[in-house]
């Protein structure tokens, strides 16, 4: 005989097999609607945040109320594995209506065919309210496979009550400080204990790039139909003068190179860096979870020769292989429009890229906590060549993250990190 | 022969076992105190073990804003069945590896292991629309049959261990008492199985409970998601998460392993061999 206790436990799996079994057939399928039926569109979003994911939900549920015969599926996916996620159902055709995702993302589905060309399917009120710079972010091969909803600008957040004490007089929204300027008040505001900035530079590549535009630092340059990465002196500004931050001067703590954005809150909240450059939707966590005492401003972008940043906007798409295009655009129309937009980017904590959503943000918000900075920073946000680069993920990851790390870490000289960055160049751009 | 360890030495081995059970339990703790954070007390400089404002609200937040109670029944039905199924399948097969010697045995095993080196990636597009064309895309059934089949491998590989240190005395003994080859099976070998089942029960139902990427790229349909997939929403744009919710989803989630593991643990030990052929 079995023990009794084995013959339970036999039971007990064939209840469950059975059970998942019968659980399964109810759960599977359902992917066929009736034709009579509203017409349905899955949306795959990708917002995260506590506001932001219920804005989405929200302008969903709204748009299902007031469209019965256009029903929306709000998905939801996540950042770190959307890439693969969404690979897969191109794949295997069935990739979710409406896509949420970002424009240097996006050019690998859009040239794979993947993506509706959106320039018949949005109307002319949106089209105008967004600048033509952002629309060429997600303009691949002559066709709009997205439309750039949300920017997100470098700014520098800083710790009031460290300014006030050194003397530093914070810049008007529309006034921001040149590098020259950044690096001086960054040296008043060092003293023992407490650096002037923290560099958080854990993934250096896209911020070294992003304010390269700076000093019209391209580091792709196409020349009839050939990409190749050239660095001369406009390139390396950017990464030469953080160095010297954080060598020279000694202005910039050297512990935060290893660090992400918000790695570095414990101690700027506890007063051990002055300014922390960094994202606009930094300022979320800054409401969030800095200390109630502690008083905390937001910076407009440092300028170069101009306060250009690359422009890598998020953005919904329109799956090529969906059976619904114009409601999916009608939808889209409606998520995006001037108020809507506001709500969104005012979840996410970023950037409007429609001008009227932009104005009614900065209304709503009375300017306050650094909205008023980042309404500003918009009209420097651009496209750059790097992000129409076909193969600027694996020289990222391959060549210019370990470079630039190296470089930051005084590892080797600002003649080797061109070399390597070039020289990476040609292996991915072959 | 050994003698018996001095009090220094029975002392050092006790600091030992308990330096190895902080640094085993540590990242639980860790885990543990994170759940009951407010946000303010996750961004200090000095972060302190106990929280000075314990809370609840990170459970609230991840249960309210994902679903979780409905995720993780997705999880434990899905792992319960995977668990049953590998053991179902492994065991007569695993049995008649170890038992049966042939060439096809062999050529069974070294394909059982081959089939391990093929990179995940170079799979799931094909995997996909296999289940798509059986429309089995979008349904627990698939992502069982998934689960299964990738567990099966190491499944045969360690039960039939098993199966080879159980006497084959004892077998031909039953044989001798009169015992059919199915009664031998039954009364004799499956019940020292028992920890080897044990074993592969729980190999399967940690996997299929851990796993990510096919539930993410399997099941569309947000009312049957597994828990890591709705866990991994609480990770933003480049790695950044919300520490509390996603501390507090994952403290929910390990909770069912080591229920499942504290209740299935006994079976494991596999004393009763002892002796058994002796004599």
């Amino acid at each position: 005989m079995l023990p009794i206790r084995f013959r339970r436990l036999a039971a007990a799996a064939a209840v469950a097999v059975v059970g998942v079994g019968a659980l399964a057939a109810c759960g599977s399928g359902g992917d066929d609607e009736a034709s009579s039926g509203p017409v349905k569109l899955r949306f795959l979003s990708l917002a995260w945040q506590k506001e932001s994911l219920q804005a989405n939900k929200d302008l969903v549920a709204k748009w299902n109320s007031e469209h019965p015969d256009i029903q929306v599926e709000y998905v939801q996916g996540d950042w770190n594995s959307v890439h693969d996620q969404l690979l897969t159902s191109f794949e295997g055709g069935d990739a979710p209506d409406i896509v949420h995702y970002e424009a240097s993302s996006i050019g690998e589905f859009s040239k794979q065919g993947y993506l509706a060309d959106l320039k018949d399917l949005i109307p002319a009120d949106l089209k105008g309210q967004i600048d033509q710079g952002v629309w060429d972010t997600t303009t691949f091969d002559g066709q709009v496979t997205g439309v750039p909803f949300l920017l997100e600008s470098q700014v520098v957040i800083a710790n009031k009550k460290l300014l006030d004490a050194a003397g530093v007089t914070v810049p008007a929204a529309d006034a921001g400080w040149t590098w020259d300027e950044f690096q001086a008040n960054a040296q008043k505001l060092t003293k023992s204990g407490q650096y002037g900035v923290a560099w958080a530079l854990k993934s250096p590549t896209n911020r070294v790039l992003n304010l390269a535009l700076n000093y019209d630092g391209k580091f792709f340059y196409t020349d009839g139909g050939k990409t190749e990465v050239k660095i001369g002196d406009a390139e390396k500004e950017i990464p030469k003068r953080i160095h010297d931050m954080l060598y020279t001067s000694k202005t910039a703590s050297p512990e935060a190179l290893g660090m992400s954005g918000a790695d570095t809150l414990p101690g700027f909240f506890a007063g051990k860096y002055a300014m922390l450059p960094g994202s606009v939707s930094l300022r979320q966590q800054m409401v969030e979870q800095a200390p109630k005492d502690f008083e905390w401003v937001t910076l407009p972008p440092v300028k170069g020769l101009s306060a250009n940043q690359a422009a890598n906007p998020q953005t919904l798409s329109i799956s090529a292989d969906s059976k619904h295009k114009e409601q999916a655009a009608q939808f889209l129309s409606f998520f995006l429009n001037p108020t809507n937009m506001a709500t969104l980017a005012k979840g996410d904590w970023l950037v409007p890229t429609g001008k009227q959503a932009n104005e009614e943000l900065v209304k709503l918000t009375e300017g306050k906590q650094g909205w008023d900075v980042a309404a500003n920073s918009a009209a420097d946000l651009t496209v750059a060549p790097f992000q129409q680069a076909d193969g600027y993920p694996e020289w990222k990851t391959k060549y210019a993250t370990p470079a630039l790390q190296q470089y930051f870490a005084n590892k080797i000289t600002l003649d080797q990190l061109a070399a390597q960055l070039v020289d990476g160049g040609k292996q991915v751009l072959r | 022969m050994l003698g018996k360890p001095s009090r220094t030495g029975r002392a050092l081995q006790y600091l030992a076992l308990a330096a190895y059970l902080v640094f085993l339990g540590f990242p639980l703790v860790w885990l543990l105190s994170t759940a009951f954070k407010p946000p303010r007390e996750l961004v200090q400089l000095h972060p302190a073990l106990i929280p000075s404002n314990p809370t609840f609200q990170n459970f609230v937040q991840a249960f309210t804003e994902q679903e979780l109670g409905r995720a993780a029944w997705n999880s434990l039905q899905v792992s319960l069945a995977s668990a049953v199924l590998t053991v179902l399948v492994a065991m007569p097969a695993s049995y008649a590896l170890a038992r049966f010697k042939s060439k096809l045995g062999t050529v069974a095993l070294g394909w059982v292991l081959l089939s391990q080196l093929f990179p995940f990636v170079l799979l799931i597009i094909p995997i996909f629309l296999v289940l798509r064309q059986a429309g089995l895309a979008n349904s627990h059934a698939g992502l069982i049959l998934i689960y299964v089949v990738w567990a099966l491998p190491f499944a045969l590989w360690m039960l039939q261990g098993f199966v080879r240190n159980i006497p084959r005395e004892l077998e031909e003994a039953a044989s001798v008492d009169g015992a059919s080859r199915l009664q031998t099976l039954r009364r004799v070998v499956f019940p020292l199985l028992a920890p080897g089942l044990v074993a592969t029960a729980l190999f399967s139902f940690i996997s299929a409970w851990n796993e990510f990427f096919f539930a993410l790229v399997l099941i569309k349909t947000p009312e049957l998601q597994t828990l890591p997939v709705a866990l991994a929403r609480f990770v933003g744009i480049e790695g950044t998460a919300r520490l509390g919710p996603l501390a507090a989803g994952s403290l929910l989630a390990t909770l069912p392993s080591l229920v499942f593991f504290a209740f299935m643990q006994r079976r494991l030990s596999s004393g009763s061999l002892a002796g058994a052929v002796k004599g």
